[in-house]
């Protein structure tokens, strides 16, 4: 549309003839946006962060942080990172190995618009709702398990690990790999067949083409895939409570205690130091995977 | 702030009104009549003129202010209902679904307003936190409530509640007759808790159940602790939370939970039974209290006089509650006996956790628990 078809919007919008500068309203656009965050992501955290220094009596003190110390929340601490390592990097894997099976096939393929379709959903199917389709399935008590075990199969032979560390890394691949296909499957399409073509004009074979072309050029895509995994599973709560209610093995679990134990454990000031180590530690993740993203892109355009 | 300080001022304002009110009324009433001002601190119906008069004064001010209590919980529906029909007070019934932390949260903000709740149904943390905020009065029939289950000035009582129980689905377990029972094979994978006991009140005073069965004391949860690790290690614990979904689908077909809402798993599983073991007996109340701000001073005394009456105790026993003058009843026959008996059988004397022994668990538990 041109504005000489609607007056009001002439006169607007011919005003700054003189070659100035004109003063740029394309920001407006971005303050929804902006305001948002501020509301949603950046005042939340703002709290957080003055609360993990206030004291119960109001006071200021690092005091809070001393819990960070207690037997019980360092090894929730390491149980979380563990788990986000484990299934960070075998979801990473098994999602690489999806994402290339797909994009071999023809972009336009039925397969693989169901299985990106698929990944878009399952990626966020995850909490009470996850946790329970497992139990319902596979937990000790699930149709599936029974019926294989009416067959002779019995899984939990060596005992119940669904409601082990191993059995929540199980569950979290569920959307862990998704995700990473969903992450990763730009990287792949960028990868031209024309530089496997110029590999094997030039005498190259296939490790070749796999050592020295496309495998540098998708490491810094898969390691920075495999880090927003990490963080993805790092702060997961709900599913990880649903499964595993006792003992608060996982920090997410440690703070929701100190928030609202009604036993007397609560302690708000803790649960915000606790959250502001979280926040550390996801924002040293997110910061290094945007650079690993940028720097994938600079050659997969 | 200078906000609340205005609101406190008006509040102050309001209530000198009606004293001075209630001061210049008060000749022409006859010497059995309950003021405004004699009812705001009468500590018992007879302080208030004898319990006619409180009736009278209850509905000259015609209105009634609760909060979070939900007509299908421990029957609150029925009970609501028979309080109006009785005396003819409206009630309005706030926040149906809230907590307890929401009842002190709303006293608190309300402060002297006329919407602010009159009486409080709390649970025992919070009831013990907020003392300060409560009305001293005891009902007519406050020597049937036992010592252990109020306080001895009259902030706080305990209304009704239930035991400590062990749930389980008949058709998938073998018949529970001892807390040791759980460790055979055939309970493999099939125990849990209402909560991580770190965190759930039901779940604490679970262990504590298990505690108490395994020789410990009230003041001492580590035996309870070592029963649930030696569940853990036979792989009998699950550590998935009892929810109505998982007791309906089998994951949970044990469960450690309060009698009243174990028994009302047996609507979704008809072979649920429940299980109070008799050297055991550990309890959980909820209290009432009354909000010294109340509004409605006489009708807020009235409610409790009508709650802790024979007819407010029956209807709660319809809703599968333990009312806290249940003993008392049996002994004069007062009791809804066809009510009663389809409570969970129980022989012995409940014992209840003080709030020094429910913080030692507590801290306790915070250090030992994630190790089991």
């Amino acid at each position: 549309m041109t504005a000489a078809g609607n007056p009001a919007l002439a006169i607007t919008a011919g005003r700054p003839k003189e070659g100035g500068r004109r003063f740029s309203l394309d920001w407006l656009g971005t303050v929804p946006f902006l305001a948002y965050v501020a509301v949603f992501l950046f005042l939340p955290t703002l709290i957080i962060v003055a609360g993990a220094f206030v004291s119960a009596d109001g006071g200021v003190t690092l005091g809070n942080f001393s819990a960070v110390t207690r037997s019980f929340v360092v090894r929730a601490a390491l149980n979380s990172m563990l788990i986000s390592l484990v299934t960070a990097v075998i979801g990473a894997a098994l999602g690489a190995i999806l994402t290339y099976a797909i994009a071999l096939g023809s972009p336009n393929s039925v397969l693989r618009r169901m299985v990106t379709s698929a990944c878009g959903v399952l990626a966020q199917f995850g909490g009470v709702t996850l946790a329970f389709a497992f139990l319902a399935t596979i937990g000790p008590a699930g149709f599936v398990y029974v019926m294989l075990k009416d067959h002779g199969i019995d899984f939990y032979g060596n005992g119940y690990w669904i409601y082990d560390i191993r059995g929540l890394e199980v569950v979290y691949l569920y959307f862990q790999i998704p995700l990473m296909v969903l992450v990763f499957l730009p990287a792949v399409d960028g990868i031209k067949p024309q530089w496997r073509e110029a590999t094997e004009s030039l005498g190259g074979n296939s490790w070749h083409y796999w050592r020295y072309v496309a495998g540098p050029l998708l490491f810094p895509a898969f390691l920075g895939g495999t880090l927003l995994l990490f963080a993805n599973s790092f702060s997961a709560f709900a599913t990880a409570n649903a499964l595993i209610n006792q003992g608060g093995i996982i920090l997410p679990q440690q703070i929701s205690n100190y928030v609202s134990s009604e036993t007397g454990g609560a302690d708000a000031g803790v649960a915000q130091a606790l959250a502001v180590l979280m926040i550390v530690i996801v924002t040293l993740v997110t910061v290094v995977y945007s650079l690993l993203q940028r720097r994938t892109s600079r050659w997969l355009q | 702030m200078k906000f609340g300080k205005l609101t406190r001022h008006l509040g102050l304002a309001v209530v000198a009104v009606f004293v001075v009110a209630a001061c210049g009324s008060s000749p022409s009433n006859s010497s059995a009549s309950c003021s405004e001002s004699t009812a705001k601190t009468a500590t018992s119906a007879s302080s208030c003129g004898g319990i006619d008069a409180l009736v009278a004064a209850a509905k000259a001010e015609g209105k009634l202010n609760v909060i979070a209590l939900p007509r299908d919980w421990a029957n609150y529906g029925a009970i609501l209902d028979g309080f109006t029909a009785k005396y003819g007070i409206q009630i309005t019934s706030d926040n149906p679904t809230g907590s307890s932390q929401d009842e002190v949260d709303a006293v608190k903000n309300l402060k002297t307003s006329s919407r602010a709740p009159d009486v409080l149904d709390v649970g025992q943390a919070v009831a013990l936190a907020n003392t300060s905020l409560y009305a001293a009065y005891k009902v007519q029939t406050w020597d049937d409530i036992l010592a252990s289950q109020k306080d001895s000035t009259g902030l706080w009582y305990m209304d009704y509640g239930g035991y400590m129980s062990i749930g389980y689905d008949s058709s998938k377990v073998p018949a529970i007759t001892s807390v040791d029972d759980l460790l055979k094979s055939a309970f493999h994978g099939k125990v849990a808790l209402n909560g991580d006991p770190t965190k759930a009140n039901a779940a604490l005073n679970g262990v504590m159940m298990a505690n108490l069965a395994e020789g410990g004391t009230l003041d001492d949860i580590s035996k309870g602790v070592d029963f649930f690790h030696r569940l853990k290690q036979a792989g009998n614990l699950v550590p998935v939370q009892a929810t109505t979904a998982t007791v309906k689908n089998g994951t949970t077909p044990v469960v450690f939970d309060w009698d009243y809402l174990s028994a009302a798993h047996g609507t979704d599983v008809p072979t649920w039974k429940v299980f109070d073991p008799n050297n055991a007996i550990i309890g959980g109340f909820y209290n009432q209290a009354i909000n010294k701000n109340a509004p409605h001073p006489a009708a807020a005394r009235l409610f409790e006089e009508y709650l802790y009456s024979d007819e407010g105790q029956n209807l709660w026993l319809k809703g599968l509650a333990r009312p806290v003058r249940m003993a008392a009843m049996q002994q004069k026959g007062t009791i809804d006996a066809a009510a009663a008996a389809k409570l969970p059988q129980v022989t012995g004397t409940p014992k209840f956790l003080s709030d020094t022994q429910a913080t030692a668990a507590n801290t306790y538990l915070a250090a030992h628990w994630p190790g089991i």
